[in-house]
């Protein structure tokens, strides 16, 4: 089959999948059938490379702050933005971006890929750059330990052909990559914030913790006003994204974004995108519904869910937790007694939900909060917090939970579409 | 206010990763419903072993944290079994509950030693049992959990198992058995944690301590509402 007429029944099947409503990865398993090189020609087109970020926690959203940076820079980027991270996603997303002769409109791509994905992918396509987070507890249902998720991330960086950008202050990350010859470039945190953005094995121990003293190309120095060190200078900014997590996020980015583009960077420009950056969908995403505020915080591991709570007061604001254990979500419920939700006592608890609610109000009564309401059903659950008072409100949910909300949600109000 | 129990949590920081703190959370806050007073021990590698330790509590790691703790276990095994004989209650979960038995022969086929307090010994199988587990128990009655391991345990004459499989592996993809009872000693696979969705094990540690003591458990009345519905959906979900 020539490539001209794969493109044109991909782009075909991704018409049809849509007017069917949703799954976006379709189009891209269509396509990845007929022509196996379709991606790998397609991203071999572009001048700058090919940017692959990875890690347990902060994909979407740094991949969404790499991609804006390097807009800001004045680079046309392109990038798997539909959320869909596994290599089908990837050309599903080409798909509707490439002419009909395969050429693409773009400098540079960044993408995001889950981590047992990203293996094979880098097999076929070594990276240009890559960016690696963190390797936190997560699924271990899926991948039996996390020192596996580690193996996985350290197969990414050793195929990386530039530098791969790496979390200094994640030692289960540092052990797995220390030994590769591939050029490597660091980004962490101050003394001073020591142990905030931990690895698990600080996770019931954060006493004597000292960062490490690799070198870094960017240094995180302060959260209260988000301070990065680079390149000699120091950047001060006000981000709209919020969470503790996102001004490392940002971090990890402007590390990336800075092995990319060395002395060209424009630490002015860089300033002004970072400052603009709004939240990934269903990552600290504010709506609006009826008369209050909403905001929407995806948690799917205890590092991830207890940054989450210290980001955020609860104080005179309605909290729902929506804990699903769908596969996507993860089986296991087990992580969220690696939790503390002490925090959450200055608040209103009003609604637990989802199909593992009855684990989350347990959870909740070792702490001594007393949820207003526990139900399973979603849809009701949701309707009773949003119908509860003029209060903020605030949903910590899992993925399909945070996917099956937003659903709900549009019904209500103006909810951005991702499809 | 009855005596207050000493709790030891064996190797806190390696040995702590699959959510088992939560065991430590349900034994305190029950205890505390029965208006009985706690103290919990963190015991890390290369601690002193407290004296008149009541229960111990112990859970899983990654490999890695298990190989940091395995010295430590030689070096305190002959005195943990001294106090499993005096019928202090322990429980063990996944990595622990291997290192309690004789050894763990890994896939390359090296040996780690164990303490031998528990007779059983666990091999590195071909695939790791993930999943969802019941188990039904003719003590405690029906108990559930999560396993996650790669190692298969097999009984010696001197344990019994804690229970049978209703669904998922247990301590092996052969012969139907869950976990290993010795004394007062309870090893097993069930993360979840165990103790919070199975109170009914809870109870009996707290039991166990009380009686060494020689009390009992203040006839309180307990409200396992939610415990009872977290339970009940967990049996319904897919393995």
């Amino acid at each position: 089959m020539t490539k001209r007429y794969s493109i044109f029944a991909g782009k075909a099947v991704r018409f049809a999948a849509r007017l069917r409503g949703g799954g976006s990865a379709l189009p891209g398993l269509f396509v990845e059938k007929i022509d196996k090189d379709f991606v790998a020609d397609t991203l071999a087109q572009l001048p700058m490379g090919v940017v692959v970020v990875s890690g347990t926690n902060g994909k979407t959203t740094t991949t969404k702050i790499v991609v804006e940076l390097l807009e800001g820079q004045g680079l046309r980027v392109f990038t798997n933005r539909t959320g869909s991270n596994f290599s089908r996603g990837v050309a599903a997303a080409l798909l509707s971006e490439v002419n009909h002769r395969g050429k693409l409109n773009a400098d540079i791509a960044v993408l995001e890929l889950d981590e047992a994905h990203a293996v094979h992918f880098v097999k076929h396509i070594p990276p240009t750059y890559s960016l690696l987070l963190n390797v936190l507890r997560d699924q271990l249902d899926r991948f039996g330990e996390i020192d596996a998720t580690a193996k996985m991330l350290r197969q990414i960086a050793a195929s990386t052909k530039n530098i791969a950008v790496i979390n200094r202050e994640d030692s289960r990350l540092i052990n797995a990559t220390h030994d590769l010859v591939t050029n490597k470039e660091y980004y962490g945190v101050d003394q001073k914030l020591a142990g905030m953005f931990g690895d698990d094995d600080s996770i019931h121990d954060k006493t004597n913790i000292k960062v490490s003293d690799i070198p870094v190309t960017t240094l995180l120095t302060d959260i209260d006003k988000p301070a990065y060190q680079l390149n000699g200078a120091t950047i001060s900014t006000k981000l709209q994204l919020r969470g503790l997590y996102n001004i490392y996020n940002s971090a990890a980015a402007i590390a990336l974004v800075r092995s990319v583009l060395g002395d060209k960077l424009n630490i002015a420009k860089l300033t002004t995108s970072l400052e603009n950056i709004r939240p990934a969908f269903g990552r600290g995403e504010r709506l609006r519904v009826g008369d209050s505020d909403l905001e929407l915080v995806l948690v799917k591991n205890p590092s991830g869910f207890q940054l989450a709570l210290q980001s955020f007061n609860a104080a005179n604001t309605d909290t729902m937790i929506a804990i699903n254990d769908d596969y996507a979500d993860g089986r296991d419920v087990s992580w969220l007694w690696d939790v503390d939700f002490d925090s959450l006592r200055d608040g209103n608890v009003s609604d637990v939900s989802g199909i593992r609610a009855y684990d989350m109000a347990l959870r909740l009564e070792h702490d001594d909060i007393k949820p207003g309401r526990v139900d399973v059903n979603l849809k009701r659950s949701l309707k009773k917090f949003i119908a509860g008072s003029t209060n903020s409100k605030r949903i910590y949910c899992t993925y399909t939970a945070m996917l099956a909300i937003r659903r709900e949600l549009g019904k209500i109000t103006k909810v951005e579409d991702v499809s | 206010m009855t005596a207050k129990l000493k709790i030891l949590h064996l190797y806190a920081r390696d040995m702590n990763i699959y959510g088992d703190n939560g065991n430590i959370l349900a034994i305190t806050h029950r205890a505390k419903q029965y208006g009985i007073g706690t103290e919990v021990i963190a015991y890390n590698p290369g601690d002193k072993l407290p004296d008149n330790i009541d229960i111990i509590i112990g859970g899983g790691g990654q490999d890695s944290g298990q190989s940091k703790v395995v010295d430590d276990l030689q070096a305190i095994g002959s005195r943990l079994k001294k106090l499993a004989e005096a019928n202090v209650p322990m429980l063990m979960v996944c990595g622990l509950y291997q290192l309690f038995g004789h050894k763990f022969i890994t896939s390359d086929g090296t040996e780690i030693p164990g303490i031998s307090l528990l007779d059983i010994t666990t091999t590195a199988g071909p695939e790791r049992l993930i999943g969802n587990l019941s188990v039904d128990s003719a003590q405690f009655g029906e108990l559930i959990g999560y396993e996650n391991h790669s190692g298969q345990t097999f009984l010696g004459d001197r344990v019994k198992p804690l229970g049978n499989v209703i669904r998922g592996a247990g301590n092996n993809n052969h012969d139907g058995y869950e976990g290993a009872r010795y004394k007062n000693v309870i090893g097993t696979y069930l993360h979840g944690p165990l103790l919070p969705k199975n109170p009914e094990i809870t109870d009996y540690l707290l039991f166990a301590a009380l009686a060494n003591k020689g009390t009992v458990l203040p006839d309180v009345a307990i409200d396992d509402s939610i415990a009872n519905l977290a339970r009940k959906y967990a049996f319904g979900r897919p393995r």
